[in-house]
Formats: C-alpha cells, structure tokens, sequence
C-alpha cells in the first residue's frame, strides 16, 4: 500500500521542484529512521548526525571527484569509514549518559564543521565543493529529479523494511528492553554495552548513506548543510513523529521537510511557526504527534461505537 | 611584544570572554539544580539581554543603569513566563521532552527576534570608553574590568544567595532532593519558577556585558549556549564554583588556543577540550562521583 502510493505519486506531480523537496524528504527518513532506532529503541539521543551525514556527502564526494574514484565502491567505503569513526566515538561516549551523551555527539559535531569549513584545499572550505558526478548503472545515469525518486524512495522503503524487520527480531527485543531499563536488561543477560554500540554505528551508517546519496544526487555540498542545527532539526523530525514508532518517523520526516516550503510564502515568518509548531507538538502530543493522532481517532472509535451500543443496551 | 606579555594578553582576554562563559552555565546549572533538565534557550536569554540593552540604552537613550536593570528584567520575566507557559502545561514530566521544549522554545525567540530586531548585527558602545588601560603591560579594554566587575558582583551575589537566605536554601533543598523538599514544605513550583526567572536575569547580564566586545545577533544563541554549556559540564555539571571555574578555564583555553594554534580551530578546540575531559572524567572538574540507585 504504501510502496504503491509513493511509486504512483510522481505521475501525478509535473513540477520538478516538488520532486526534489520529496527526494529530500526520502533521504531525511533514511537519517531519521537511523536516528528513530538510537533515541527510540536504544535510549540514546545524538545531536551530532548531521556529522555523519555530512562524513557521507564529504568523503563520497571528495573521492569521486577529486581522486577519480568510481561512485557506487566509494559509497559503500565511505559507509565502513563512517561506521568505523561511529564505533571510535562510541566506544567512550556510549559510556556516558544523558547530558553527557548529548554534548559528546554535539562537540563531535561542531567539531566536524569546523574541519569542513577550514579544511578548504580539501572541502572547498565555506563556499562549498561542487562538481560530484551522478550516479549511474551502465550507461543509464541518474540525472534528473523523477529517476532520482524511484532510486531514492526505494532505498528509503529497504531501509525501512529492514529497521521493521531488525526491530522484531531478537536484537530489536533486546534492545526495547535496553531502552525501558537498562539496569533490568543488563540483568537479564543483554549485553547493553555491545548493543548500544552496535546500533549507533548502525544509525550513524544509514545517515551516511543519506548523505552519500546526497552528494551524487545535488552534486553540490557545502558545510551549512551539515551544521549542528540538522542535527537538531532530525531529531525535532524523531520527536514529532514520535519515538519508537518507523512509521510515525516518515510521517514526521515529511511533514518537517514540506513544511518549510509551504511556508515560503511567509518567509520571515518562518522559523517563528517552526518553533512553535515543535514546543506546540512536545507541549500537547509529547509520545509524537502521529500516535497521538492514532490514540485521538482510536478514542473517538471507541466514542462513537459505544454510542452505537448503547441504546440497544438500555431498556 | 614578547611571549610572555603575549600569553598574558591571551590569558586576560580568555578570563573575560571565559566570564561571560560562566554566568551562562550558572544559568545552566540553576534550572538543571530545580528541574533536571537542561535548557536550550538559555544562550537566547543571552541574546535577547544584549537585544533590550541596544533598544533601551541605544535607542530610546535611558541612562545606562537603569537601562541595564530594565533589560535584566525583561529577560527575567520572559525566563518566567518559559517555566509558566509551555514547560508547565506540558503533558509529559520527561525530562527530554522538557529539553526539546526549551529548544523548541528557543527558536520561537529567536524567530521573534528576527521579527523584532532584523537580521543585521548590531552592537553596544562600551560602559566607559575605548582608551585600553594598561596592566603588567597588557593593554586591558575598559570593558574587559566591567565584566570582570560584574561578574565577580553577580557571583558574591549568588553565593550570599544560596547560602545565607531562606530562599536561597529552600532552592539548595530543592536540588538535593524534590521530593523531601517538598514534604518539608518546601513550595517546590515556585522554587522552579524562581529558577527560570534568575536564569533569564543572568543570562541577560552575561548578554549586555557582552554586547561591546562582540556585537550580537538574533542567531548568537546558539553558539553562546553551547559554549556556556560545555564551561558547565567541564566544572561538573550543576555545580556553581564548578561552573564559574569551567567558564574561566574554557575561556582561558580558547583564546590561548586561538593565539597559539589556530584561530580558525578556535570553537573546535574548544569542543575538543571539552570531550577529552568528558572522556577523561565524566562527572568534570568538581563533579563528585555519581552513584546510581537502581
């Protein structure tokens, strides 16, 4: 059902730039699912993906391009490369907690900016590094917004298909168990410490691949992009979505993805209504605003066949 | 200029920015003591202190005290009405709920801001003048011994504060333990109100203090929270001789680091510090061991 709506939604949209806003929004779930699994099913919050993402769109990128290396085998080292980096930080931060945790991943993410913006005979510095080829199969390349969507929405749809699939499994029960108390699951025989491990380089690995597709898709990537404020803004997407749940996580994503574009219009008024529609969420619906959607029309069921019952009941 | 003299520009310059630093995570510390969370919008109190100084003092040209106690108390009451709107009503008590609150609350001001002030830099004219004055032959700016000033003022404050004052104690009680202060009777909501608006109020000293050296923006506030941030969970998080210790020490590190290394690696390195100590010793400075109950 849903693979049929987004594979039959681009015959309907004739605008370019509605493709894209959509092709970002697809390469924002594959972050925020990764982000979902971390904050959702290991308990742990990083404000520092917006690095990861940013490791993937560099070291693609810069290979491709600079060094001539070919795309899809780069893509995958820049995975490895990431993952590796992921395990190092995690390895001492996954020790800390709360606070800790967060400001950890935060300076590691600063720091990575700062690397991009100075590291300029390299990145480009601050005016950005362009040029990065597109993909391509063969002769068959991946150059315009529609073929990118199909490329981009089925990578999206397998990231999710696996993470649901990851989350029933053994590894998903123990790491639910990890994430309602970690004393008890420690208890209990998971080894906490590995798990946690192990899904943040996986969280970290799928907001690389985010940005590898990034890079070859825009073929322009500057350091704003990967500031801590995308940081922030996956896991407002996390939030709003609501945690633990994959499917809350798309709608989150597609609605703070499209959301500023509609808002184009109010321009100055932009990051004003951002604000108030996330305290606005937290404030009212803090489990995320999709199952509070959920709960809202399941009560309102409940409501309306009861009221169907109950004159039957009466005498 | 020779190397010592140097360092010791270097050192004197991080002292003064580093007290600016300390004032925000006191901040910090005191709405995490109250409430256990830790609050994003406290680098906007900053921004928003300098913002009400430049329209008051600047604009509609009312004496520099009086401006400055006015500015205080705007940032004080907007600190209020954050704990008094959303972080009161909000349905869920959990504490990264709350945290996002604040960040969510921090860009509703800073979108406001941008409303209300533009987007341009803008700045303050120093307290007293421009001529530097000279010390161990360091040339000091006047602005540099006002914040020095201020700040130690505003720290002997805090700490007769919370020592020697039944309100200051009662707030103390509240940080050991929320529970047995309030069976002691202990009126913890108003403690937690307190808390945000002494929180709005320092931060927006740190802001008018800081204004002249550095000019500020509607979009410093982020920049300037995580720097107080980090200053507060290098002394130990929560606590105030270790955040007043963080502040000066990470003030101190980035500018000698900016002098000597690099000064484009400058807010790198100053992260950098920050995760060697996490990694190092995570409770910070003068954070005692934590130990867990189960």
């Amino acid at each position: 059902m849903y693979a049929l709506i987004i594979f039959g939604l681009p015959l309907f949209l004739r605008n370019n730039y509605h493709l894209m806003v959509l092709n970002v929004a697809a390469l924002n779930i594959i972050v925020v699912i990764g982000l979902n699994l971390l904050m959702g099913y290991a308990g742990q919050i990083s404000l520092g993906h917006a690095a990861f993402f940013g490791l993937g769109a560099y070291l693609s990128g810069v290979l491709t391009t600079t060094y001539g290396f070919p795309i899809w085998p780069t893509v995958i080292l820049a995975l490895v490369v990431t993952g590796i980096v992921a395990y190092a930080i995690g390895i001492p931060t996954l020790k800390l907690e709360g606070h800790y945790l967060v400001m950890a991943t935060l300076g590691f993410n600063v720091i990575v900016y700062i690397v991009m913006i100075q590291l300029d005979a390299v990145t480009g510095g601050p005016s950005g590094f362009a040029g990065i080829p597109h993909f391509r199969i063969g002769d068959f390349v991946f150059n315009s917004d529609r073929k990118i969507y199909y490329l981009f929405w089925g990578i999206s749809i397998l990231v999710l298909l696996l993470s649901l699939n990851l989350i029933t499994s053994r590894v998903g029960r123990a790491m639910a168990a990890l994430s309602h108390n970690e004393i008890a699951a420690k208890c209990a025989g998971v080894d906490t410490e590995k798990y946690k491990i192990n899904i943040f380089v996986i969280s970290a690995v799928l907001a690389s691949l985010a940005g590898s597709l990034y890079a070859h898709y825009i073929t322009f990537i500057s350091p704003g992009t990967f500031s801590f404020f995308y940081s922030l803004q996956v896991v407002t997407m996390v939030l709003v979505g609501g945690m633990g749940s994959l499917w809350g996580s798309i709608f989150g994503t597609v609605l703070l993805t499209l959301l500023p574009e509609l808002l184009h219009a109010v321009k100055d008024y932009n990051v004003l209504i951002q604000g108030l529609i996330l305290t606005g969420v937290l404030v009212f619906f803090p489990e995320g605003l999709f199952p509070g959607i959920l709960e809202a029309w399941r009560k309102r069921r409940v409501v309306v066949h009861k009221r169907s019952v109950s004159p039957g009941r009466e005498p | 200029m020779s190397f010592t003299l140097q360092l010791f520009q270097f050192f004197v310059s991080g002292l003064t920015t580093g007290s600016t630093y300390a004032l925000i995570a006191i901040g910090f510390s005191i709405i995490h003591n109250a409430t256990g969370i830790v609050n994003f919008a406290q680098g906007e109190f900053v921004m928003l202190g300098g913002m009400f100084m430049i329209t008051f003092y600047s604009v509609l040209k009312i004496p520099l005290v009086v401006a400055f106690f006015l500015a205080v108390f705007c940032v004080a009451v907007i600190g209020l009405l954050l704990e008094r709107g959303p972080i009161r009503h909000a349905r869920s008590k959990e504490i990264l709920v709350l945290v996002m609150i604040t960040v969510g609350a921090s860009i509703v001001i800073k979108g406001l801001s941008m409303l209300f002030w533009g987007k341009n830099p803008m700045t303050l004219p120093p307290f007293s003048g421009e001529t530097p004055l000279l010390f161990m032959g360091a040339a000091v700016m006047p602005q540099s011994i006002w914040i020095f000033g201020i700040t130690i003022l505003v720290v002997t404050a805090l700490h007769y504060f919370f020592r020697r004052t039944m309100t200051g104690k009662a707030m103390r009680a509240v940080a050991a333990s929320r529970r047995s202060a309030a069976l002691t009777g202990i009126p913890v909501d108003r403690m937690i109100f307190l808390s945000f608006t002494l929180s709005g109020a320092l931060g927006a000293v740190a802001g008018i203090i800081l204004t002249p050296i550095t000019t500020t923006s509607y979009d410093v506030g982020a920049m300037l929270a995580l720097k107080g941030f980090s200053a507060a969970i290098l002394g130990g998080y929560g606590s105030m001789p270790g955040a007043v210790v963080g502040g000066l020490l990470l003030g101190v590190l980035e500018s000698l680091g900016a002098g000597l290394i690099s000064s484009e690696y400058k807010d790198a390195l100053a992260f950098l510090i920050l995760l060697i100590v996490l990694f190092c010793r995570p409770s910070g400075i003068f954070g005692g061991g934590r130990l867990r109950r189960v």
